[in-house]
């Protein structure tokens, strides 16, 4: 609220991002199996070297970026929305709708022995996503639309602890599905890949815009409920919209990377000192720096310990905590 | 086949048992306390567990403790069991007290146990120990462990010179399927064994890792790795593997994974999905690993001769 930085200052951040952004695709080029070795000697040196950039590393990283986009993108779109600094885009039960989905259709059996390897994988990421926005419908329809914030974050809640209770029963019950949940449950970015990136691009060139386009809207509800509408802002529609950017955001990563924790709670948080005087800017500045934030966290989940991973979750909470500790610290200083 | 012929041989080993007891009832009692001051090991937390009677009721909430507990001829001494447990048929009638995570402490509590087994590392040990139960906590990730644990809940059910017997026996059964010669000119495999698609490998250090080195299979996972490794996807397909063995529900969107279609195993449809059953024979390490020893010796047939 206090520390915004003047125009000279937010240029500077932007280049900032900018370049750190350029130096992770490098990173994310480069540190393989065998740790870090710069992407051109990989590319001259290994006959597979194009196969290992450009089918695993390139989309691995670009994946990761993507997830961290959509997720930084929905957190921005939460806090604005709710007017709560603790919102985040699990908030309205679509984590909790996309796992139970998931949970039924590997309980239930997909016919793994007609061998449709692509359908299966299509049916798992459908799964997840029609989960995700039916879990998004039914706190809408719980809290009656988006019209009051208390009662739609409520009503969120509720949503996501119940799915959340019969995915855990699912998972008792099935113990083929505990193994896949598992890895859903912890969030990864290992297996991303080409196709995977295209959904989520796709997804992110549609909500981006929209929710840069409805930023105003953000920034009358950061003046309270009332006062925006004195403004003439049409809050019904404009609040529907901004919901579905929030659960159409959230499914697109959460079916293709699983559950990966904080980095859409940390990265609006992170962006609102330097980039955050409007949401106009925190929007935009909230998906760079998610997606900044988690292809950094990757890039060093398959370095520190190379070939062997760390959970990337963990390194987002570490690598996004300690700088929003720092940032904090030097608010209240 | 062979799960029915120990189970047979279990019960003649229980009626020799129960024979003996009877017709020496007097040697019995004049043994008893000199074997209860046996009944003590050291379990996986590297706490004394001691009995002071030989065990009468026992609870194991772990299936591989479980399959070890009737190996050893101890199965009519079960009285409950966890969620997973189903091997042999005869403790599927047991109690289920649910799981390592969800214990039914209450329902433990109830039916009395002499001795609680358990995977170390639980919620569930201390608060069962607080409650005056014995409770040991032991678990295996390597066939030198297998052998370790065998031979303590033999100690622990006291039937000491048991445990090396069945460890033999395993022993013998794996080398019965590991002697048949791999086909003239045949080089040897390179294996990926995957646990999980996060993806998690069981690496040479593993008793899975072992069973395929038995078998005169290599391991693209070092055991410098550790037994179970996560890995970077890329690892695995800088390796190569020649044959990639894991759960049948993973199987189907292998090849969609980015890059892998083009490794070996893949091109030349050496991927060798286990169904449920057969994930478990391998996940559980105890003495149904002849049986898993059986499944890989299959899953690293060349193609065509399958059966």
């Amino acid at each position: 609220m206090t520390l915004r930085a003047a125009p000279a200052g937010r240029a500077g951040a932007w280049a900032a991002l900018g370049l750190l952004s350029v130096l992770t695709a490098v990173l994310g080029l480069g540190v393989g199996s065998l740790g870090w070795e710069p992407p051109w000697v990989t590319l001259a040196a290994d006959p597979a070297g194009m196969s290992l950039i450009g089918d695993l590393r390139a989309p691995r990283t670009l994946g990761a970026a993507l997830v961290g986009a959509l997720l930084g993108l929905s957190g921005a779109v939460a806090q604005g929305l709710f007017r709560n600094p603790l919102a985040e885009p699990y908030l309205l039960g679509s984590s909790a709708g996309a796992g139970l989905c998931m949970a039924l259709l590997l309980t239930v059996g997909l016919p793994w022995s007609l061998d449709v390897g692509w359908w299966a994988r299509l049916g798992l990421t459908g799964a997840a996503f029609v989960g995700s926005v039916a879990g998004v419908a039914l706190t809408l329809s719980l809290a009656r639309g988006a019209a009051h914030t208390l009662r739609l974050l409520l009503a969120g809640v509720v949503v996501g602890v119940v799915l959340g209770a019969g995915t855990q029963l699912m998972m008792v019950w099935s113990g083929e599905a505990w193994r896949v949940m598992q890895a859903f449950m912890l969030g990864n970015t290992a297996l991303l890949g080409w196709p995977a990136c295209l959904l989520m691009g796709g997804v992110l060139v549609v909500t981006l815009p929209l929710a840069w386009a409805l930023a105003r809207v953000l920034d009358a509800l950061s003046l309270g409920e009332d006062t925006a509408r004195t403004l003439g802002v049409p809050l019904g529609t404009a609040r529907s919209a901004l919901v579905a950017v929030l659960a159409l955001s959230t499914a697109a990563a959460v079916a293709q990377a699983g559950l990966i924790a904080f980095v859409g709670l940390a990265a609006p948080h992170l962006a609102r000192p330097w980039l955050g005087a409007s949401h106009r800017s925190l929007v935009l500045a909230s998906a760079w720096v998610g997606g900044l934030l988690l292809a950094l966290a990757d890039v060093l989940a398959r370095w520190i310990i190379a070939p062997q991973e760390l959970p990337v979750g963990v390194l987002t909470a570490v690598i996004g905590g300690v700088y929003l500790l720092v940032l904090l610290h030097r608010r209240r200083a | 086949m062979t799960s029915r012929i120990r189970g047979v041989s279990g019960w003649v080993a229980a009626v020799v048992l129960a024979a003996v007891c009877v017709l020496a009832p007097a040697q019995a009692a004049v043994m008893a306390p000199a074997r209860s001051s046996a009944l003590q090991i050291i379990d996986d937390r590297g706490a004394q567990v001691r009995l002071k009677h030989v065990p009468k009721r026992i609870i194991s909430l772990l299936p591989s403790l479980t399959e070890t507990v009737c190996d050893l001829g101890a199965c009519d001494r079960l009285v409950g069991v966890d969620r997973w447990s189903s091997w042999p048929a005869s403790v599927q009638g047991l109690p289920r007290l649910g799981g390592l995570d969800d214990p039914q402490i209450e329902r433990i509590v109830s039916l009395r146990p002499d001795l609680v087994l358990v995977a170390p590392s639980t919620r569930v040990a201390p608060r069962l120990r607080s409650l005056g139960l014995s409770v040991a906590e032991l678990d295996a990730q390597d066939l030198d462990q297998v052998r370790s644990v065998m031979s303590r809940l033999a100690i622990l059910l006291g039937q000491p010179e048991r445990g090396a017997a069945r460890w033999q026996a395993l022993q013998q059964g794996i080398d019965a399927v590991a002697r048949q010669p791999r086909p003239a000119g045949m080089p040897a495999e390179r294996v990926y064994f995957e646990v999980s698609s996060t993806p998690y490998a069981a690496g040479e250090a593993s008793f899975i890792g072992e069973l395929l080195r038995r078998l005169g299979a290599g391991n693209v996972v070092p055991a410098a790795l550790g037994p179970f490794p996560k890995l970077n996807p890329e690892f695995i397909v800088r390796a190569d593997p020649t044959v990639i063995i894991l759960p049948a529900g993973e199987a189907a969107a292998l090849a969609q994974r980015p890059g892998w279609s083009r490794i070996q195993a893949l091109r030349q449809r050496r991927v060798c999905a286990l169904s449920p059953a057969q994930v478990d024979v391998l996940a559980r390490p105890g003495p149904r690993l002849v049986e898993g020893v059986r499944v890989l010796a299959d899953c690293l047939r060349p193609l065509g001769s399958r059966p």
